[in-house]
């Protein structure tokens, strides 16, 4: 059997009292895009920011290609060069333009030559429709647009794995759609991603797993067809009633 | 108005107006550099280190200058450590600026969201990278306004240095009097030589605060 690229261990993290994630664990194939659904404030993106170092776990281990991540870890900045993260902020650094945005990163953390990292930038720009933006400053672009170019941000450090958090959450609905079109073609290209919505639709288009969460514990987990059409526990039930309109 | 003693005495006004702004620019460079490096550590609470600059920054906002250099030129000397005019003043005025300087530069490093720090985390970089390249450009740009009005409160500071025995402009002005009984004439001299140091600085700072505020940052 593969070995999986990112592996989540009984990982456990509580503040105070609150347990925010409670024994999670599951593993991501290389090309797998898993989705995690969940109420609000059930421990979906505590669960993101744990994989990558940003938040610390105080029980389980997670493992990249078989390498411990943990926030103390005196290499854990390159560990995360190859976890990319695109957060439902817009996180653009606001006093670059976008080109320098983009290749600030590969530039000063993998010490690449700026001609070639300036060239695969451009390039992405392209694919994503934004190449005439390279040289705008992140206030001047639309909700839509500054996702866009997060990812071409994180994509342009070729990570093995690619984080996001709800990044159409704070959109604009028709700046959605262009969004989640690029989520979709990485999908397709191969991508491994973990991806935190609450876009039920795109859920079902984009994923090959996903995994219910509730109350910081996983409640459900299953091929979008499995889960949307036949969910098995009670909770998942009720979770999708939500996002049913019948007339 | 004796407009032939001004002309007579004003090269006096013109060597302690350059001694002035030496002291001065020297003075704000260096509360600069301490006020970065107490921000810093305030920010970072680093341990031990932050609760010093936290009481430094207390005592020094806390105090006035006049006693601050009394203490660094009279008292000093008490136990062996005696400082000559000059050293004394500038030792002062960073003493007072840095703790101002500190205050700006946490407030502007403050002002940077969270995220930003994060997500320049989250592509791989280390957290000094990320202090340098994102956090710190935008924390100045912010602090500017108020980095450009301490310089301006350090400067009108020093004309209290000529309790230190220093020939500042307060000075050559307090002796023209003395002397002469010119108060009218001296003043009046006061007055413009400060005005001729402290108005380019002003402009100068407007300037800086504009073109910071809305060229960098795309508007």
């Amino acid at each position: 059997m593969e070995k999986p690229v990112l592996e989540i261990n009984h990982i456990e993290k509580a503040y105070g009292d609150h347990k925010v994630l409670d024994d999670i664990s599951f593993s991501v194939k290389k090309g797998e895009v898993v989705v995690v659904l969940g109420p609000s404030g059930c421990g979906k993106s505590t669960l993101l920011r744990c994989l990558n170092g940003l938040e610390n776990i105080q029980g389980g281990e997670v493992k990249l290609n078989g390498e411990q991540i943990s926030q103390n870890a005196k290499n854990i900045h390159q560990i995360r060069q190859k976890i990319g993260m695109v957060f439902q902020s817009y996180d653009l650094f606001p006093h670059m333009n976008i080109l320098k945005n983009i290749i600030l990163a590969p530039m000063k953390a993998q010490h690449r030559a700026k001609e070639e990292v300036t060239k695969e930038a451009e390039k992405l720009l392209k694919r994503v429709g934004l190449l005439e933006k390279k040289d705008a400053f992140p206030r001047q672009l639309s909700g839509g647009q500054k996702q866009r170019v997060a990812i071409v941000r994180a994509l342009c450090m070729h990570p093995e794995v690619m984080l996001f958090d709800e990044v159409t959450a704070s959109l604009d609905p028709e700046m959605v759609r262009e969004v989640l079109d690029v989520m979709l073609e990485m999908a397709q290209n191969g991508s491994t991603m973990v991806i935190v919505t609450h876009e039920m639709q795109f859920a079902k288009a984009v994923a090959d797993r996903i995994i219910f969460m509730d109350q910081g514990k996983i409640v459900e987990e299953g091929t979008p067809e499995e889960f949307f059409e036949n969910p098995k526990t009670d909770r998942a039930k009720q979770f999708l009633n939500v996002f049913e309109f019948v007339a | 108005m004796d407009w032939n003693f001004i002309v007579q005495y004003s090269d006096l006004y013109k060597e302690a107006a350059l001694l002035t702004v030496r002291i001065a620019w020297i003075g704000i460079l260096g509360s600069l550099i301490l006020g970065l490096i107490c921000g810093m550590i305030r920010y970072y609470k680093v341990p031990v280190l932050s609760q010093i600059a936290g009481i430094y920054i207390e005592l020094s906002r806390n105090t006035p200058l006049l006693i601050q250099l009394f203490f660094l030129y009279f008292g000093l000397p008490k136990i062996g450590i005696v400082l000559q005019s000059e050293t004394c003043a500038i030792a002062g005025l960073i003493f007072l600026g840095g703790s101002y300087m500190a205050e700006a530069f946490r407030s502007g490093i403050e002002a940077v969201d969270r995220i930003q720090m994060e997500s320049g985390l989250s592509l791989g970089l280390t957290r000094r990278q990320v202090f340098f390249y994102i956090i710190f450009p935008q924390a100045a740009a912010v602090a500017v306004p108020g980095i450009g009005a301490n310089a301006i409160f350090l400067i009108k500071e020093t004309s209290v240095f000529s309790v230190v025995a220093l020939m500042d402009l307060m000075h050559v002005a307090k002796d023209l009097i003395g002397l002469y009984y010119k108060t009218d004439e001296a003043l009046f001299m006061l007055v413009v030589s400060y005005l001729i140091i402290l108005l380019p600085v002003s402009i100068i700072l407007t300037f800086l605060e504009r073109r910071l505020r809305y060229a960098g940052f795309g508007n």
